[in-house]
């Protein structure tokens, strides 16, 4: 990492740190649900952007990690056990709808997983002694660190945000890890990667595996944000939207889902003057960027930096290195 | 057995309106690789075109049939490729199923707020009369949109084996290079393609709308069961989409009567899983070679 990066870094967290005291509580819990969403699309780059498969079963990994620690945490078990375990059990979820469904790929898995995603979301409605139906599940209590309450939005944040910063780490490492190399390599050509030795399959498992995880910690800590869980914030089109996260910012970079989930979680107060217009706005947005720019905001950015360097030092390396 | 029987009959009613979604779906795959996520949608929306032409334009109703037929072409064909499809194709299948699903939403909150989000009744095509057939009560409407649906697809694989245009969309379908070599117009037979799945929207519209009322959500639970009926019967083969389609309208209505009426919509998804898992190319379909 050069000395630039780091200061970038540095600058971004000191933001992050501050930006909330200057706004009121409403603003505070869009900050804090931008954060949540954002390591949900983390987890979802690793499965599409680095991996390469498409999965619509993100927001079902979320359900499940909400609804097993607002189970866990309502009934006395303490939070750290009750995080941990809802994020172990979407990695094993995730491991166990891959394993046999990543034999196929592309439409494919993109049609199992939402098919997954239907099935969780049936489920979690008709399953009422446990899940309380439509009605969902309310008074989701929030942690208590070291004897501080985090009740105030504030406090909360700084919690969400630290388990934000590490587990942006622990992406980061796995990106640089051997792992991480394997999945992008599968990525880029499948065949030659396979014939360097890269396992295909037990690799991108562990990616759809690990990426589910993601989506399990960012789905309890929301039910902790809201303190309200149904049903219906966990369907289809909660899965399309941390999808359009990814895409939209960038799939395949790593800053790529946080830009995204910032667009999206703030675009309907952007919009909201437009009321019931808002959807199609919206919609619409999204297949002008797809049909000018399909490799998102940070694609777009990409392209314009080799386009000048190109411009500067006009040469073939260059040329082929922005391809 | 008479309530089997009678459910049995309008299960293959609605699953060949399903077969119709699902073929005009393969159809789209095989010409262009584009998987069409708002075909919900396409079917959803020509009966609005019906209705709007009836009461706002004081059209009768074979005029704003014809009308609505036209502009199903028109949008749905014609439109959809060149502004949606067109452009995305080189980049793959993601950005085609982002945009496909963002097509959807904005179809289906553009009728809720322009139109209506009342369900709207539909003028039945055929009299609602039932007629008694080996005990069972089998209605005239079912029947008719059976032999209606089931003639289309017929009249569809007459077109495409017997005509040269049929048979070069085939050739495009198959390998689009050595069919651009051989001189067929692969541009022009894609665009066929799109305006046949435009054809079979409007159809299953008019043929749903008076069973289902006319409604702006109806594209959801529609475009789902029509993947699922073309996944199931196989992706490559029209006769797959049709036993596909006929089949999960069937499963449908059964195990809403005798399974659980609460899981219903958990069976033909739970089936696609298995199927997909087992049997990736489809009851009916040819496997194809895979890459890797």
């Amino acid at each position: 990492m050069s000395k630039h990066t780091l200061l970038t870094l540095v600058a971004g967290l000191a933001i992050l740190i501050l930006l909330p005291f200057t706004q009121s509580n409403y603003g505070v819990f869009v900050l804090s649900s931008w954060l949540v969403y954002s390591i949900s699309a983390m987890g979802l780059n690793l499965t599409l952007g680095y991996a390469g498969q498409v999965s619509l079963a993100q927001a079902s990994f979320m359900g499940i990690g909400a609804y097993m620690t607002a189970l866990m945490t309502m009934a006395g078990v303490p939070w750290p056990i009750a995080m941990v375990a809802a994020t172990v059990l979407c990695f094993v979820i995730g491991f166990l709808l891959g394993y046999p469904a990543l034999r196929v790929q592309h439409h494919f898995l993109a049609f199992i997983t939402l098919a997954f995603n239907a099935l969780v979301v049936l489920a979690l409605r008709n399953e009422e002694w446990l899940t309380g139906g439509t009605y969902g599940i309310v008074g989701i209590p929030r942690p208590e660190i070291l004897g501080l309450p985090t009740q105030k939005p504030l406090a909360f944040y700084f919690f969400v945000l630290a388990l934000f910063v590490l587990m942006a780490a622990a992406l980061y490492g796995i990106i640089r890890s051997p792992w991480g190399r394997a999945f992008k390599a599968l990525r880029e050509n499948p065949i030659r990667a396979n014939s360097l030795g890269v396992d295909i399959r037990k690799t991108t498992l562990l990616a759809f595996a690990i990426g589910s995880s993601y989506g399990g910690l960012a789905g309890s800590l929301l039910a902790q944000l809201t303190q309200f869980i149904d049903p219906h914030s966990f369907g289809l089109t909660i899965s399309l939207k941390v999808l359009l996260m990814v895409i939209v910012g960038g799939a395949g970079f790593f800053f790529g889902p946080i830009l995204g989930a910032l667009l999206i979680v703030l675009a309907p107060e952007f919009l909201r003057f437009t009321e019931g217009y808002y959807l199609m706005i919206y919609a619409t947005l999204v297949i002008v960027l797809m049909v000018f720019c399909p490799t998102g905001l940070l694609g777009l950015v990409e392209r314009a930096r080799t386009a000048l360097k190109i411009r500067q030092k006009p040469n073939a390396t260059t040329w082929e290195a922005g391809r | 057995m008479n309530t089997f029987f009678q459910l049995f009959v309008s299960g293959l009613a609605t699953g060949s309106i399903y077969a119709l979604a699902a073929i005009g779906f393969t159809l789209l795959w095989q010409a262009s690789q584009t998987i069409n996520f708002a075909q919900g949608e396409f079917i959803m929306l020509p009966a609005f075109f019906v209705l709007a032409g009836t009461q706002f334009l004081g059209l009768s109703f074979p005029v704003a049939m014809a009308i609505a037929l036209a502009l199903s072409l028109l949008l749905l064909g014609f439109g959809f490729k060149r502004i949606i499809i067109d452009p995305l194709l080189p980049h793959g299948v993601l950005p085609i199923v982002i945009a496909t699903m963002a097509l959807g939403i904005l179809t289906k909150e553009g009728v809720k707020q322009f139109y209506t989000a009342e369900a709207l009744p539909f003028p039945a095509l055929f009299s609602d009369r039932t007629l008694n057939i080996l005990g069972a009560a089998i209605s005239v409407q079912d029947i008719a949109v059976l032999l209606i649906a089931l003639g289309a697809v017929a009249l569809l694989q007459l077109f495409l084996n017997g005509t040269k245009i049929g048979r070069c969309m085939q050739a495009t379908a198959q390998n689009p290079q050595v069919a651009e070599i051989l001189g067929v117009p692969v541009k022009r037979m894609i665009l066929y393609t799109f305006l046949i799945n435009g054809a079979l929207a409007f159809l299953a519209s008019i043929l749903i709308s008076p069973i289902y009322l006319a409604k702006f959500s109806n594209g959801e639970t529609l475009g789902l069961i029509a993947f699922i009926a073309a996944i199931v019967g196989g992706f490559n083969q029209i006769r797959g989409a049709l036993a596909g389609g006929l089949l999960i309208g069937v499963i449908d209505n059964l195990s809403a009567a005798y399974i659980s009426a609460s899981y219903r919509s958990a069976v033909p998804l739970i089936l696609l899983i298995i199927i997909i898992l087992v049997r990736p190319q489809g009851l009916l379909g040819k496997a194809e070679g895979r890459t890797v």
